[in-house]
Parts: C-alpha cells; structure tokens; sequence
C-alpha cells in the first residue's frame, strides 16, 4: 500500500483528500508491523483495532507507537518490566489523551529497556530490539523499539521518553529524528516514572516537519502534573523555516573530545559547514563540566528511580511472590520482579541517599548539577543553539556492553546534560559509517526555545538526504 | 562497614532480597560505579546551591474538589490478590 512509505503529514493529507480510507491505513501499518516484528522485536502489544476517533488535526489518522511506559486506559502497560507483567492501565495518560483528541491511532506499543533503565534496550523482558539496519547491531535505548519501528517504518511516528538521552540516542542509532522537549513542556501524568526531575516524553518521526506537528499536539500546560510548565505553546509548524543569517551556533570542544569516533566526528562537521552555507555563524563555546554529566547524572536519576520504584512491592499490581510473611514477600517479589539493572540502580540509589552518604553522593551531585546547568545559561547569553554529535559511536554490537555498565553509561555522554539542564535538544540523521550504519547530529537550545531546534533541523534536512534513506528489513 | 555487608545493608533497605551467589558481583559491579562517581570529588562544591529540579514553580496548588478519577474494580483488578473491596496481604500481625 501506497501510505506505507509516506510521511505522517502526507498519509494525513491523503485521507482529509480522500485518496485513501483511515480503516485501511491502519490495517496496512498494522500487517507491516507483524510482518517486521519478527525480526526486529519492537513491538511489546500490537492493536488490532482503530479507535476510530470523529477528532481532527493535521496528523487525523496517522498510526503512532506508544513506549510502554505510558498509560493507555485499559491496555497492558509493562514497562518492559517481570514485576508489572500483566498491569493493565486504569487511565489515559495526558499525552494519549492528547493523541485522541488529535485523532491519531494508536498502532500499539513499544519494547524499551527495563522501566527505561539502559542505552540499548537489552533490559527488557522481552528481549533485545534488533537495529533496523543491522540485526546484530543494538537499537539504542532506553526508547529502543520506538526508535526501530520508525527507523523501518512500521509507523511513521512514536512517542518515547527521555531521561538522559532514551529519545536522541536510539534515534541516533536507528536514523530518525528523536526530539526531548523542555522539562515541564508535555505533562509527565501517566508515565510512569523513572527520574521525576529528569524525565520528559517525546516524539519519534522520520523527518521535522512531522515532528512538529506532533509537538504541536503534545505539548501544554496539564494541571494533573504539577511540574508541567505554565507557559504558551508555540505553534511549531511556524518554525518550519530556514534559519535567519547570523544564527549563532555554538560548537563546545569539550563534546569533539577523546571517545568521539571519527566516522561520527566527520559526519556531525558535514552539518557544521551546511549551516554556515545556509548563514549560520559558528562560535566556538565551552563547557566545562561536561566531563562531570555523567557521574552526576547517575547519582540523581538512580537516586529518583529508588525512590519511585518502591512502589512495586507485590501489593497493588504486578508481580506477587506468595510468602507467608508480609517483608519476606516484599523482598522476594521485588528480587524475582526486577532485571540486573533496574537492582543495580536501585541499589546505587539507595546508597547515594542513605544516612552517612546523602551528603557526599546526593547532596554533591544536586551541586554539579548548578554548575552544569550554569555552563549552558553562561553559553546561551552567547549563542542560540549549541550543535554536538548525539552519540559518540554508531550502534555496538547486541551484548557489547551488557556486562560493563559503565561503558554503557558513557553512550549517554553527550545527551544526559540537557537532562540535567532540563533543556530541549533534537537528534537527526546526518551520515553513515562505511558499514551503513546511522549517524545523529544533536542540537540543543535553552529551556522552551523548541522553535530554534526546529528551524536548524528544517534547514538542514532541506539540505540532505540522509532521513530519507529506508532500510531493507 | 565491610563491602559485603553494604550490599546486604543496602538489600533491607531496599527491600530486594540477594542470592548468596550474588552479593559478590553486585558488590564488584557497585564498587566499580562508586569508584567512577566518586569523580565529582574533584570539584569544590563548598557554597553552590543544589538543584533539585529544572522547573520555576514551586508549591504548585489546586482547589481541593471532588471528582472522578479512577475506578475502584478497575484499580483493585489489578492487585495479585483482593477480598472484596480489599487488597490483600499476608498477615502483618502475629
């Protein structure tokens, strides 16, 4: 069918002209999504059925994939987690509910590391999701099987969620385009969380102008979230335009350092000089607490992910280990509930806010955290946005890293720092490595400037190519 | 504290119990992440202020009104176990 390898904004228009019928869009997508689970595993549910919504906007029709980490009424939700197996979701979460009332269609839902605790998508009790284009290769992660389905094009859009890079780098790896909102710009009600202070969801698309429209439906103020920010929603559609001459862009040296691979290094330069022709001004910045975002970040977000995971214990939903005392089968649910990762977190965590280290691991990394986001409010007097590679590497190897959590947390290097900063930051295709693998260039820009991300990433790809490529699957 | 005992200290805390077998590797693999996080060491930290959170507001309020939110069956069919309206759980008093 035709609507397979278009756009979401031009299956949209098609159905609004009446070149083709939503029932059989969806049921197109939704074959196409058997047919490529098999060998991707990106899938977790798929819906058989539309909802068949009487809403509309300009993305009415269009299937989208939904992480499952985010509340869909009445659906399995999981969180690619044993303890949650078989939870079925007893409300919409703001941004399905958001997806409604814009009339998409929820093609179903998305593997993703366990409770998004990864860089590759290798926690999750489903087992690993497969690169698009290279099965032995990894998807990224945490929002793996997001990022694969629209990189094969299974569905032209996903949602995900980012906490320290769970959007952009599997996006990076996968070859679409990944954006992570501003911290308080789409309502966190229903998605169950990881990092409360880190987290945002966001959408997954195969080119920008698709991803601001979802943006647009997305985004807002939510009463139910008391983090969600009180500010205006743009109308991103309208940043859809070249970028004025003089944009300043910033290049931080500290993001080309030692670690960065040169097939990765060449292609993110590829972008430095298509900005410059299209009038950019190029700055070089520093940031001189980048080489801290990592150890920072593992603290607080593993800090935040112990406290909030205390509520799986085996008495409201999920998993139950039947011991005939009540802490014995706490503890035994929540050993036989959990995956290596999400205990070495909770444990991590656990540690970092304990009397007698609070001060030393939480209370210290909450400190650098000042430093980190001071770096970018220093740079953003000078530019306005900074350009970095989204991850230092192509995609590794399934099980390269598995048993080294520490180089797995270094996938992140580049990302984790708008987490901490709470600032919107984009990842699109811009390259390929010799043995076709994605290339992801990232820009980042200051708090609730998404319209600044969209221009560059508009510019750029009226330029290139490189989101057009389709993998053989 | 010896390092083994942190692991199981940390076990009750968390309310995750350990296989014998497994208190060894974790303790390795944490000691190992410890060891990288204890990085932040180097920077002096002495009168900046934390932050604890990227958003502005603070004490965010709104009016105390009832209304429908969840559905009681819809909620309590998801517990392993329930009696009635009831979550169910081993007996917490002897």
């Amino acid at each position: 069918m035709k609507a397979l390898s278009l756009t979401g904004l031009e299956i949209a228009q098609s159905i609004k002209k009446g070149e083709i019928a939503e029932d059989e869009v969806f049921s197109a997508f939704n074959q196409n999504i058997k047919d490529k689970n098999k060998k991707l595993n990106s899938f977790v549910d798929v819906y058989d059925q539309p909802l068949k919504s009487c809403a509309t906007s300009s993305l009415k029709g269009v299937p989208i994939a939904v992480k499952d980490n985010i509340c869909i009424k009445g659906k399995k939700i999981t969180c690619a987690s044993k303890i949650l197996s078989n939870h079925i979701a007893v409300y919409d979460a703001t941004v399905i509910t958001k997806l409604k009332e814009a009339g998409l269609n929820i093609a179903g839902t998305a593997n993703m590391d366990e409770f998004a605790f990864g860089s590759s998508t290798e926690t999750s009790c489903y087992g690993v999701v497969r690169n698009p284009w290279n099965k032995d290769k990894v998807a990224g992660g945490s929002s793996g099987g997001s990022a694969a389905s629209v990189g094969c094009r299974q569905v032209p859009l996903a949602l995900g969620s980012d906490t320290g890079g769970s959007i952009r780098q599997p996006a990076s790896l996968c070859g679409v385009v990944g954006f992570k909102p501003t911290y308080g710009r789409v309502s966190r009600y229903g998605l169950i969380a990881f990092g409360s202070s880190l987290d945002q969801i966001g959408p997954f698309s195969t080119n920008i102008i698709d991803c601001a429209h979802l943006l647009n439906v997305i985004c807002g103020y939510d009463s139910k979230d008391s983090t969600s920010a009180k500010v205006e929603t743009d109308d991103f559609t309208k940043a859809l335009a070249t970028i004025k001459k003089g944009t300043k862009v910033g290049i931080a040296k500290e993001y080309f350092a030692k670690g960065l691979n040169s097939e990765v290094k060449n292609a993110v330069e590829g972008v430095i000089s298509v900005l410059k022709k299209k009038g950019a001004c190029i700055v070089e910045i520093s940031l001189p607490h980048t080489e801290y975002a990592v150890a920072t970040y593992y603290i607080i977000a593993s800090s935040e992910a112990s406290a909030n995971l205390q509520r799986f214990d085996g008495v409201r939903y999920g998993l139950r280990e039947k011991r005939p005392n009540l802490i014995d089968m706490y503890s035994d649910t929540r050993k036989e509930g959990f995956g290596a990762e999400a205990k070495r977190r909770i444990f991590l965590g656990a540690h970092s806010l304990s009397s007698g280290y609070y001060d030393a691991y939480f209370l210290r990394a909450l400190k650098v955290r000042r430093l980190i986001k001071e770096d970018f409010d220093k740079v953003f007097n000078e530019v306005d946005i900074i350009l970095t590679p989204t991850s230092p590497t192509a995609a590794f190897n399934i099980g390269e890293k598995s048993e080294d959590p520490i180089s797995m947390y270094l996938s992140d290097v580049y990302t984790i720092s708008a987490n901490l900063a709470g600032l919107p930051a984009v990842s699109l295709p811009c390259g390929f490595t010799k043995d076709n693998l994605p290339i992801g260039v990232q820009f980042i820009a200051k708090a609730f400037d998404e319209s600044s991300l969209v221009s560059a990433s508009f510019t750029y790809q009226q330029e290139t190519n490189f989101h057009k490529r389709i993998p053989n699957v | 504290m010896t390092e083994k005992s942190i692991v199981e200290y940390i076990s009750k805390l968390t309310r995750i119990n350990v296989s014998p077998h497994q208190i060894d590797s974790l303790n390795r693999q944490l000691s190992k992440i410890i060891g990288y996080i204890e990085k932040l060491n180097e920077l002096d930290v002495e009168n900046v202020e934390p932050m604890r959170t990227a958003t502005l507001q603070r004490d965010v309020f709104r009016p105390d009104q009832p209304k429908l939110s969840m559905l009681k069956d819809d909620i309590l069919n998801n517990a392993p176990q329930r009696e009635g309206d009831y979550f169910k759980v081993p007996k917490i008093i002897e």
